[in-house]
């Protein structure tokens, strides 16, 4: 865990960079040389020290930079905040789920004291001190949902369960690989996986949302997603794909390395408990192909990977125009021995 | 599964057939807060099995320093329900699990009817406390055998005052539920809970009114039934277990050492679903959860509350 916190950009000079310390906690997402989607849920446990699932939530030397990027990202598009009313219990669970966890953790850094139902809640890194009252929507100077999403790296979507499925009815969206909140908000499971490629016919989805619809308070769950996106951008949205879209185009053999950027998802997936909602969560880890290459294992692998892609998900993943030049960096790194089986990095 | 350590901190009989329960938990500490018709299930070692039974939490679901369940006596009950009676007393440790809701409110509903038969009443407990914290529109309509059976009436009426309407069958006292649902404005959803001939009625008085489906809640906990004993084989694990006639499959799955999934452990959830690989006889299914064809293909089984009849039941565990 960082205790400084760096200053820099996620858009326009794109200052954003990893110390060696974040390279070797990335986490890569491939055990297996090759990918084939699939509902790899595992239980959020306690990880290693210093892994990036130490913790609940985690809190890494991008902390203060993101929260900040976030902050541009609402101010120009206050609609990537949306909660829909009969979610007002999930936002109160929201907001004591992610008090509790980061005080608790990273006590340094975060507290929260509780007087009956008066709080007060410090974000040193981010210089807030707010007393209010558990309950009353009034006492906060926005609403609680937005209030800590905005404190917590990653973006947060809470799901309503009703009629045996999840309605994402809520959600503070700033770091998305390329889809909306405005568009999804209200949608049901089966609504907003409908373009997912091949993962349909597998029966993947039905049997995740199977699973998720038992998902139990005090047991949560993780999984990992990935795609892949030009210079260190959280805000990949189809409502700035003008501001991003275009970068595809700048990708060659020269800077393929600088530029092109492994993009991880670590999803978590709560159960709130007075409301009866899931909360869902995805941290962004960026990374470009030059600084996971620090590890031979992982650049192999990751050529292995690439080089096997379904044309369906290159394509689904917005990969198509640039992924030549990422497997063909990549070979030069790979001698064919066999790996063992997975996501280490030495 | 994650499981909590509590203690029995009191006990009091409320009619002639139900005792209310009170648990805190053993560190002194909160318990979890919950949502309005959760439930626990109470592990109980009853001379070296164990038998866990799922209860309704009763409080309200914000006052978190103690839990509160209710427990009827069955008769020809397996010995859970005798148990909880007549060997847990104040200051006993008492193992359960984190609060699980299979009886939702629906947050997005105009208006709600609470419908409950006896003990049925006590996940409305819960319900009416978030009910009432929303400042939702809603009835609740109870009814029970006669007056010393109708447990937490008093209390009801504190909390819903005007929205109670109790029948008392041994008064005559009917709940016409052509007339309580045929008269109800769009938007409004129902809920009942209580015997099965009762759950039986609402849903289709509801569905012959043209209710639509994911308006209609019910929560009916099966115990397993008792049966006769019968063999099963685990293909995985690769052993036979003899599954004796007053318990559950699940349970004969669990005192062999495998370990098997489960959550309400009442035929409800569909967690603890097994894949049958053959079978030479027929499977009884007693759950609310597999759709009738599903029943029919025999090729899935709920352990908690199904049984079978055959020398050959294969499973995939």
């Amino acid at each position: 865990m960082a205790s400084t916190f760096k200053k820099e950009t996620f858009r326009e000079d794109y200052t954003y960079s990893n110390s060696a310390e974040a390279i070797k906690r990335f986490p890569f997402p491939f055990p297996e040389d090759q990918y084939m989607y699939s509902v790899n849920i595992e239980p959020h446990v306690k990880g290693k020290v210093g892994s990036v699932c130490e913790f609940t939530f985690d809190v890494d030397e991008h902390y203060v930079a993101e929260c900040l990027d976030k902050k541009i990202t609402l101010e120009q598009d206050p609609g990537r905040y949306q909660a829909l009313p009969h979610m007002m219990d999930a936002q109160w669970d929201f907001l004591e789920l992610t008090m509790e966890s980061l005080s608790q953790d990273y006590p340094q850094h975060f507290s929260l004291n509780k007087n009956g139902s008066v709080w007060t809640w410090e974000n040193k890194p981010l210089g807030i001190k707010d007393t209010f009252t558990f309950g009353d929507s009034s006492t906060l100077a926005m609403e609680p949902f937005d209030y800590m999403g905005r404190q917590v790296q990653g973006d947060f979507v809470l799901l309503d369960h009703r009629e045996e499925t999840l309605f994402a009815d809520a959600g503070i969206v700033t770091s998305q690989a390329d889809w909306s909140l405005a568009f999804n908000v209200g949608m049901s499971w089966r609504e907003w996986h409908g373009p997912v490629p091949r993962a349909t016919e597998l029966g993947v989805m039905d049997r995740a949302l199977k699973h998720l619809l038992n998902l139990q308070f005090g047991s949560p769950v993780r999984r990992l997603n990935w795609t892949m996106t030009i210079n260190p951008r959280l805000d990949t949205s189809p409502e700035n794909y003008p501001q991003w879209g275009g970068d595809r185009n700048a990708v060659n053999a020269d800077n393929v390395s600088d530029l092109v950027h492994l993009r991880v998802e670590l999803q978590t997936l709560f159960r709130l408990p007075r409301s009866n909602a899931i909360m869902f969560s995805i941290r962004c880890y960026l990374i470009n192909l030059k600084d996971l290459s620090t590890y031979s294992r992982w650049a192999k692998r990751l050529h292995r990977v690439q080089k096997t892609m379904h044309p369906d998900l290159i394509e689904y993943k917005g990969m198509t125009k640039f992924h030549p030049l990422v497997v063909d960096w990549l070979a030069k790194f790979d001698d064919g021995a066999a790996l063992d089986v997975g996501t280490h990095a030495e | 599964m994650s499981m909590i350590n509590a203690i029995v901190a009191a006990v009091e009989q409320v009619t002639p057939l139900v005792k209310h329960f009170t648990f805190v938990k053993e560190d002194g500490s909160k318990l979890p807060p919950f949502s309005g018709g959760s439930h626990v299930v109470v592990s109980m070692d009853i001379g070296g099995r164990v038998h866990r039974n799922p209860y309704s939490l009763m409080g309200s679901p914000e006052a978190t320093d103690a839990y509160h369940i209710s427990v009827r006596k069955q008769e020809n009950s397996r010995g859970g329900s005798v148990f909880m009676h007549e060997h847990v007393t104040v200051g006993m440790p008492i193992k359960i699990t984190y609060p699980v809701n299979l009886f939702s409110l629906a947050k997005k509903g105009h208006k709600h009817i609470l419908i409950a038969g006896g003990i049925g009443i006590t996940p409305f407990m819960s319900q009416i406390a978030d009910l009432n914290r929303l400042g939702a529109d809603y009835e609740m309509h109870y009814a029970f055998r006669s007056p010393e059976h109708g447990a937490f009436v008093e209390q009801l009426k504190k909390s819903c005052s005007s929205r109670l309407h109790c029948y008392i069958d041994s008064q005559g006292e009917q709940l016409d539920f052509k007339a309580l649902l045929g008269d109800q404005p769009l938007g409004t959803h129902v809920y009942v809970c209580g015997p099965s001939s009762m759950v039986t009625v609402v849903l289709e008085t509801a569905r012959n009114l043209g209710w639509p489906e994911r308006h209609i809640h019910n929560e009916q906990f099966l115990s397993p039934p008792v049966g006769e004993p019968f063999n099963i084989q685990l293909a995985k694990s690769n052993i036979e277990i003899q599954v004796p006639a007053d318990m559950s499959m699940l349970e004969a799955i669990e005192a062999a050492g495998v370990e098997a999934d489960y959550l309400c452990r009442g035929g409800v959830c569909g967690r603890c679903e097994l894949q049958v690989l053959e079978t030479d006889g027929a499977i009884l299914h007693n759950d609310h959860f597999l759709t009738d064809s599903e029943k029919v293909s025999c090729k899935k089984i709920m352990p908690c509350v199904s049984r079978a009849n055959g020398k050959r039941l294969l499973l995939d565990l």
